[in-house]
């Protein structure tokens, strides 16, 4: 028997290994790219410097891509592990991008990766190059297909619910990959990580502004980060909004909880500028508004309403209600009474077969469900709506701070006059947190947003945990918490030996600690 | 373009596929890092074993990782039930899993002893457990599992970690262990030279008498001392079936039927055999390369000879047999085997090309004097 301590563990066990790898991700999505442009400066310039930053940046992006991998096998077994009945349920829609991400993506990036740190003196500089470019290309495609499998999970398109096995099936692989949730979330997501991967750089690079050292190194570092980082800061806010805009169309419960939109306005809707969302008496207290925006974000018109959770709340009664009606009809086919005339009316009402299994966390049997439980249900398909409008405000405010950053340091690097710039370089260098707190709520709104969902409509999160005893599932999370803590304190700890060593961890003679040492040496006064 | 018959029959292959990638690639590293508390004399005879492993070890990891994929794409009734139900044994893979990334890339970034001979055995262990538990895993396979589904088809699985170690299932652990060792060892001899080529010589020879005997030992208990499973109702393969739409029970020529009805399987228990006598042969002769084929060879060949065994048997359920998942009624539905069949005959190959050029460009005897002149840059 499954209980709701057992899903509830096994979400909050979800929500830490999948937010721990995020820690990792977005930072070798981002250096990869920086890798490969510095890289690509070297071979077209020939000079030493740039092939200097390659190793040494290439160094922490080592360090970090090692947990980044070690975390990402835990994801690949725990839909299996914990995850059992919805790996059943939709495992022939959702298993097929991530086997293709094993194949096009996970081998091309290790194998080269491998090539990148091992290759310096066995390839040609084009051939390295190469090899570095492939595993930022190899670490893009994966985001690619692990997004496509997460944007199903929020809009399930080209699938069907077929009674005999018991699951959904693939109707359309185009439509899964051309999935619009998926296209939005995908290049949101990969900016995400550019962000992140230019914020390190351009936060590191100005400590050592700041300490005065290695300045000809860190200079470069800090233009080619200002420069991409800008970019990118711009694209992932206007391709947030974009997100936002297709939240409108496909999943108006979180675009109404991120809002906390409790009723329909009449259109064009205002947008709440912060307030306090009160679940219990549907309302949001404190509230300032805009008039207008909201309504241009969601539907890019003035006309349309952007409907609020009480009107998507009464939708939903209904459509438990027509569950119920499914369900009956499902257990009659699958016992037996397979006629045509049950397998029409299924196909009437199978849209709402989802609906209907909301009611099971209430009453096994569904059909038998009360007023009161079918009230009950229809609470549950919204989200905590306070979670979700502060996640999106954390995360939309990092992004307008990050973009003034980069505004700055690029204009700043363009004078040349950054280094000379304390108040810059201080701002750049306490700016490092940001990227990793927008990435970490974004990834709140996206997935607590989709609760009580985990397939959108289709599967609710309370039928999909495995059928395990609370014990499993709490060992399993002490045990993670243990080494997750553990492999986290190494990695930090030689994040920042290294960072702090700077290029002088390349042992080249070339930089600070060396040059002092060797000094230090030649003035006699012995060895340090 | 295939039916869905074929299609079923060619992801068991393709599966199979995977799994022979993933022993033959990652386990030689596997293998080599089991030896190295044993034949790594010293910090730079380690540093060496680690090199000699490097380049590759991620690459060959995502053998494992596209299996996993593979599964959950082609058979996601197995990666369901064989994930949710091997919970305590899957968690144990995943947490010596954990150590490999970190141990490779940060083991030789500190000087100090200390974290060194810590992360020594953080990487042991990382290669040992999952070799041993998988071995345990595929031998439980034979025995069967207590699994069911009821009308949901909501799998529940009654059984627990330690009864997973019955003794069939150890000595299944056993032949897992030794053979990747063996693999293990005779990459060693073709990588490094001196002493320690020598002494992973003598270990490549060890694992091979182990891996014999056991292998041997093994096959004996199951034509003697086990009873298989056998599909007792006809089904019709090329439709898509539930698990339940079948009944199965089980006698004693179970798990030799197919070797009965089809001879030539018989090639696979054979190559186990015979590849491990090359191995041991060419060690005894020194040569390195030649070995390395016979590792391989048996590497192969165990596989096949459970995959044979088993056929059409993925994993039989010991309190309800009918709810035993096959090839036939565990698969995904048949537009998607298509779609992941066509991509893994693009992919694969590709895969192995670059894989291939990977390794060619890395060849070469790893020595102590290499790492001394390379301190920072390796591993
Ligand atoms: C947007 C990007 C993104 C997202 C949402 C995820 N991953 Fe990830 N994953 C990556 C981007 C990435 C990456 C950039 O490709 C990584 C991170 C660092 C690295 O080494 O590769 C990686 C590594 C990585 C690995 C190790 C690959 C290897 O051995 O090379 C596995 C098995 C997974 N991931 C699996 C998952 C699963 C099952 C996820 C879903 C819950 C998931 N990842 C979310
Ligand atoms: C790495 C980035 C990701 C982060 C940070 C993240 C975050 C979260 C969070 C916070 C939850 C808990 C939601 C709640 O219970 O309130 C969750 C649940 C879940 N997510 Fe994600 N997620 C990520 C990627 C993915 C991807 C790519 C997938 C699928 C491909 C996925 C599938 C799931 C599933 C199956 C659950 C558990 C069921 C549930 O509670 O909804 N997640 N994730
Ligand atoms: C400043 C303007 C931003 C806007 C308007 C915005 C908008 C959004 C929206 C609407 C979502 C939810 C998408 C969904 O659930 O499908 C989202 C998710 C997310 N955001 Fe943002 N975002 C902004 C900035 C940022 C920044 C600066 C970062 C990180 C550096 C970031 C990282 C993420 C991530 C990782 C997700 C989860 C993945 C996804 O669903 O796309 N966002 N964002």
């Amino acid at each position: 028997m499954i209980t709701e301590t057992v899903v509830d563990l096994s979400r909050l066990q979800f929500a830490m290994t999948a937010m721990y790898h995020f820690l990792f991700v977005p930072l070798t999505l981002g250096l990869a790219f920086l890798l490969a442009i510095m890289e690509s400066v070297y071979v077209m310039t020939g000079k030493e410097v740039y092939k200097d930053m390659v190793k040494f940046w290439g160094k922490l992006f080592g360090i970090n891509f090692a947990l980044g991998v070690t975390t990402g096998l835990t994801l690949e077994f725990q839909f299996g592990t914990n995850w059992a009945y919805y790996s059943h349920y939709v495992g022939d829609i959702f298993g097929a991008p991530l086997a293709i991400e094993g194949m096009m993506a996970f081998f091309l990036e290790s194998t080269f990766v491998g090539m990148f740190f091992f290759g310096w003196d066995r390839l040609s500089r084009l051939q390295h190059l190469g090899v570095t470019w492939l595993v930022a290309v190899g670490t893009n495609l994966s985001a690619l297909w692990i997004l496509i499998a997460n944007a199903w999970m929020q809009n399930p398109v080209g699938a069907e619910f077929n009674y005999h096995t018991m699951r959904m099936e693939l109707t359309s692989f185009s439509a899964l990959i051309l999935n619009p949730v998926a296209q939005v979330k995908f290049v949101h997501t990969v900016a995400a990580g550019y962000v992140t991967g230019s914020v390190f750089v351009l936060a590191i690079s100005s400590y050592y502004l700041l300490k005065k050292r290695d300045m000809g190194f860190a200079r470069r570092s800090f233009t080619i980060a200002a420069a991409f980082g800008l970019a990118s800061a711009l694209s992932v806010i206007v391709l947030g909004d974009e997100s936002g805009y297709e939240l409108g169309e496909v999943q108006k419960v979180k675009l109404a909880s991120i809002e906390a939109a409790w009723e329909t306005e009449k259109p064009p809707a205002s947008f709440t500028v912060v307030g306090w969302p009160n679940q219990k008496e549907q309302r949001t207290d404190y509230a300032i508004r805009i008039p207008y925006v909201m309504g241009i974000i969601a539907t890019r018109s003035l006309t349309e309403p952007v409907l609020g959770l009480q009107d998507l709340m009464d939708g939903h009664r209904i459509r438990i209600r027509n569950g119920m009606t499914a369900y009956a009809l499902l257990q009659k086919l699958r016992s037996g009474e397979d006629t045509p005339q049950n397998r029409e009316s299924f196909d009437l009402v199978k849209k709402d077969l989802g609906y209907g299994l909301l009611l099971k966390k209430y009453t096994p049997n569904v059909t038998d469900a009360t007023e009161a439980q079918i009230d009950a249900a229809t609470r549950d398909t919204i989200p905590t709506v306070g979670i979700i409008f502060w996640a999106f405000r954390i995360m939309v405010g990092c992004g307008v701070i990050m973009l003034l950053v980069f505004v700055w340091a690029f204009w700043s690097s363009a004078r040349r006059d950054a280094e000379h710039k304390p108040w810059l370089l201080r701002l750049a260098l306490f700016s490092l947190p940001l990227p990793w707190i927008a990435a970490q709520t974004g990834w709140i709104v996206a997935e607590h947003g989709r609760q009580p969902w985990s397939i959108g409509e289709i599967l609710p999160t309370y039928m999909s945990a495995s059928t395990l005893s609370q014990g499993d599932v709490m060992g399993s999370m002490v045990a993670l918490v243990v080494f997750y803590t553990a492999l986290l304190v190494a990695e930090m700890y030689l994040m920042i030996r290294f960072a702090r060593q700077g290029p002088s961890s390349l042992h080249t003679g070339r930089y600070h600690f060396e040059k002092n040492a060797a000094q230090a040496e030649a003035g006699g006064s012995g060895h340090v | 373009m295939f039916d869905y018959e074929m299609l079923k029959l060619a992801w068991w292959g393709l599966i199979g596929v995977l799994l022979i990638g993933f022993a033959l690639t990652d386990g030689f590293d596997i293998g080599a890092v089991v030896l190295m508390p044993f034949i790594g004399k010293n910090d730079n005879e380690r540093r060496v074993i680690f090199n000699t492993i490097g380049p590759h070890w991620e690459g060959n990891q995502v053998w494992l990782v596209t299996a996993g994929g593979a599964l959950f794409a082609a058979w996601p009734l197995v990666y369901a039930a064989a994930f949710s139900g091997f919970y305590w044994a899957m968690m144990l893979v995943l947490f010596a899993l954990f150590f490999r990334p970190v141990g490779f890339d940060y083991r030789s970034k500190i000087e100090d002893p200390r974290w060194r001979r810590s992360w020594d055995w953080a990487l042991f262990a990382g290669s040992l457990v999952p070799a041993l538990v998988f071995g345990v895993a595929f031998g439980n396979l034979f025995i069967g599992l207590p699994f069911s589904y009821d009308d949901t088809m909501r799998s529940t699985y009654s059984g627990s970690f330690f009864a997973l170690l019955n003794p069939f299932g150890l000595l299944a652990g056993v032949v897992s262990v030794s053979m990747l060792v063996m693999h293990g060892g005779s990459w060693l001899m073709m990588r490094t030279d001196g002493e320690l080529q020598e002494r992973a010589r003598r270990g490549l020879q060890l694992s091979a008498l182990v891996y014999l005997f056991c292998f041997v030992a093994a096959g004996f208990w199951v034509s003697y001392g086990m009873q298989g499973y056998h599909l007792s109702s006809a089904l019709d393969a090329g439709a898509a079936l539930s698990p339940l739409d079948k009944t199965v029970d089980r006698n004693n020529a179970g798990w030799l039927a197919n070797y009965t009805r089809y001879p030539w399987t018989l090639a696979a228990p054979l190559a186990g055999v015979l590849g491990a006598v090359l191995a041991l042969l060419m060690a005894q002769m020194k040569r390195a390369a030649p070995a390395f084929l016979g590792s391989a060879v048996a590497i192969t060949g165990t596989i096949l000879t459970a995959g044979f065994a088993l056929f059409p048997f993925i994993m039989p359920s010991s309190i309800d047999p009918a709810s035993s998942l096959t090839v036939w009624d565990a698969t995904s539905s048949r537009m998607t085997l298509g779609i992941m069949l066509v991509a893994a005959c693009i992919f694969v190959p590709v895969i192995l090309s670059y894989t291939l050029w990977c390794y060619w460009k890395m060849w070469g005897k790893v020595t102590t004097k290499n790492i001394d002149d390379n301190q920072h840059s390796v591993y």
